[in-house]
């Protein structure tokens, strides 16, 4: 099936859902531990944990290994970014009813906050206790960031473009913001968009810790996640991944696919303000906002859901709460708020695109998920966040949520998603 | 030292863990590119896992002689002479 129209136009919707995060190994999983409030927080027990002396002892690991799922060559050729990617892209593209598409029609976009840094670490420690020779010649696509969308490009014959935004930890979303751009221009009629990362490994580790990124509530992982909580001190490492099949409507219909909610519209802007801290009066972040609204033609009172991108860390949570405030004026005390990395960790280039399935999933079952770990909130913090149980979405007809994810550098992304 | 049949089972195993053909179809006369559909990456991932589980060095001049599973097995055996 060829379609050629092009234009901006063009309506983008999603028909095909995966994931593997580390409270689930798939959509369905995932979801139902976000909807019990299940943190996916544990003590690392790898050998690696105590050759460091790390100040952060625990992470949000995948709830599924990788390798209890792929055969074992796969594993063997594919950096466990690589791995994950693909894992949620089959479940994606299941999901979608396996297609029968023009190869010409469809493009990749996963995107990677890190890349394959179990790849380029391990071959580095190759290289200087071995030597060159020992150096596998796989090594270069396995660490390179564009390798979870070039694997995924492979299996599926995504012929249209293989690309990787790479924006820290807004890269997710932003790949789901390029996939819609190349739907609506165009170029693609279906897009396999999403987020991987697996980077869970001693010098991300010591490096976040070094930045004072990390949450240090060694003795206590599953509460360390708090997201707009007085006593949060910093974010929970996790790792997985979040795919999307993303189809222009005109094609979905044609073949008679499911469709489980409509891309409205992708916001992005720069902070330009700092490397790492978020610009404090959420400047940039509502500039994402409020162009997203500008273009799906919304007004703020038309959300009802905000999928946060609350990470957990003292100065980016309330930068988020007044960009919201910001953007969206009083109509952000009418809209349910949930911090699902308070279950999750932060799964840094997944995180937008997993929490984007979460978003849509919520506007599906008109159910915010809960944000744990919310003890005594911060003063500081005005949006009304879903706390300790799921939470009724309110309205009749489609409902509209928006989803945000922000990145080291200043990225900004807002994706809004409408119910099918 | 190991015996040629021993370097093909090893071999053997190098090739499933590469390509995931089972193991028995790594056979002497099997050719790494005709018969068993090798490319020169997995080729190279190959040898150098070779050289590792045999102690041996096979120069990259060489590699491009052995044609065969057999060539590789006696260009090993060989080696470790």
């Amino acid at each position: 099936m060829t379609m050629t129209t092009t234009g901006t136009s063009r309506r983008v919707v999603v028909t095909g859902m995966g994931a593997t995060t580390p409270i689930g190994g798939d959509v369905r999983s995932s979801w139902e531990a976000a909807l019990a409030g299940r943190s996916g927080a544990r003590p690392i027990t790898d050998d690696w944990i105590h050759e460091h002396e790390l100040p952060v002892t625990f992470a949000a690991q995948a709830a599924v290994r990788a390798d209890a799922v792929l055969e074992r060559r796969e594993v063997k050729r594919l950096d466990p970014s690589q791995q994950f990617a693909v894992i949620a892209a089959r479940e994606a593209w299941a999901d979608a009813g396996t297609p029968e598409v023009d190869p010409l029609r469809l493009a990749s976009v996963v995107a990677t906050g890190i890349g394959g840094i179990w790849t380029l670490m391990t071959a580095y420690d190759t290289l200087r206790e071995k030597g060159a020779r020992r150096v596998l010649p796989l090594t270069v696509p396995m660490l390179m960031a564009n390798g979870p969308t070039a694997s995924i490009s492979l299996e599926f014959g995504a012929r249209a473009g293989a690309h990787t935004p790479v924006s820290a930890c807004a890269s997710g979303a932003e790949a789901l913001a390029y996939g819609f751009d190349l739907i609506r221009s165009g170029r693609a009629d279906m897009v396999i968009a999403g987020g991987t990362e697996a980077a869970i490994h001693p010098l991300p580790i010591a490096s976040f810790a070094s930045m004072h990124a990390l949450s240090r509530r060694n003795e206590d992982p599953a509460r360390a996640s708090r997201p707009f909580d007085t006593a949060r001190d910093g974010f929970v490492l996790g790792e997985g991944a979040g795919i999307v099949v993303l189809e222009a409507e005109e094609h979905a219909r044609a073949r008679g696919a499911r469709v489980h909610a409509e891309l409205l519209a992708a916001g992005l802007s720069a902070d330009a303000h700092h490397v790492a801290a978020p610009e404090p009066e959420g400047a940039g972040v509502a500039r994402a906002i409020g162009d997203a609204l500008r273009q799906a033609g919304l007004q703020p009172s038309d959300l009802t859901h905000v999928n946060a991108h609350a990470t957990s860390t003292p100065v980016g949570d309330v930068a988020e709460d007044k960009g919201l405030r910001l953007a969206l004026g009083d109509a952000v005390d009418g809209i349910a708020v949930s911090a699902t990395k308070s279950m999750t960790g932060h799964l840094l280039g997944a995180a937008g695109a997993v929490e984007s399935i979460f978003t849509m999933l919520a506007l599906r079952d008109r159910m915010a998920p809960p944000t744990i770990n919310v003890d005594d909130i911060d003063p500081e913090v005005s949006l009304d966040v879903v706390r300790k149980d799921p939470r009724p979405l309110p309205g009749q007809g489609r409902l509209i949520g928006l989803n945000n994810a922000f990145g080291f550098g200043g990225h900004n992304v807002s994706v809004v998603f409408a119910s099918a | 030292m190991a015996s040629e049949q021993e370097i093909l089972s090893g071999l053997a195993e190098i090739v499933n863990e590469e390509t995931g053909l089972p193991t028995d179809s790594v056979q002497a006369d099997k050719s790494f590119t005709d018969d068993l559909d090798i490319d020169s990456l997995s080729m190279m991932t190959i040898v150098v896992n070779a050289e590792e589980k045999f102690g041996v060095r096979i120069p990259d001049e060489d590699v491009k002689n052995l044609r065969t599973v057999g060539d590789a097995v006696a260009y090993i055996s060989q080696a470790q002479g």
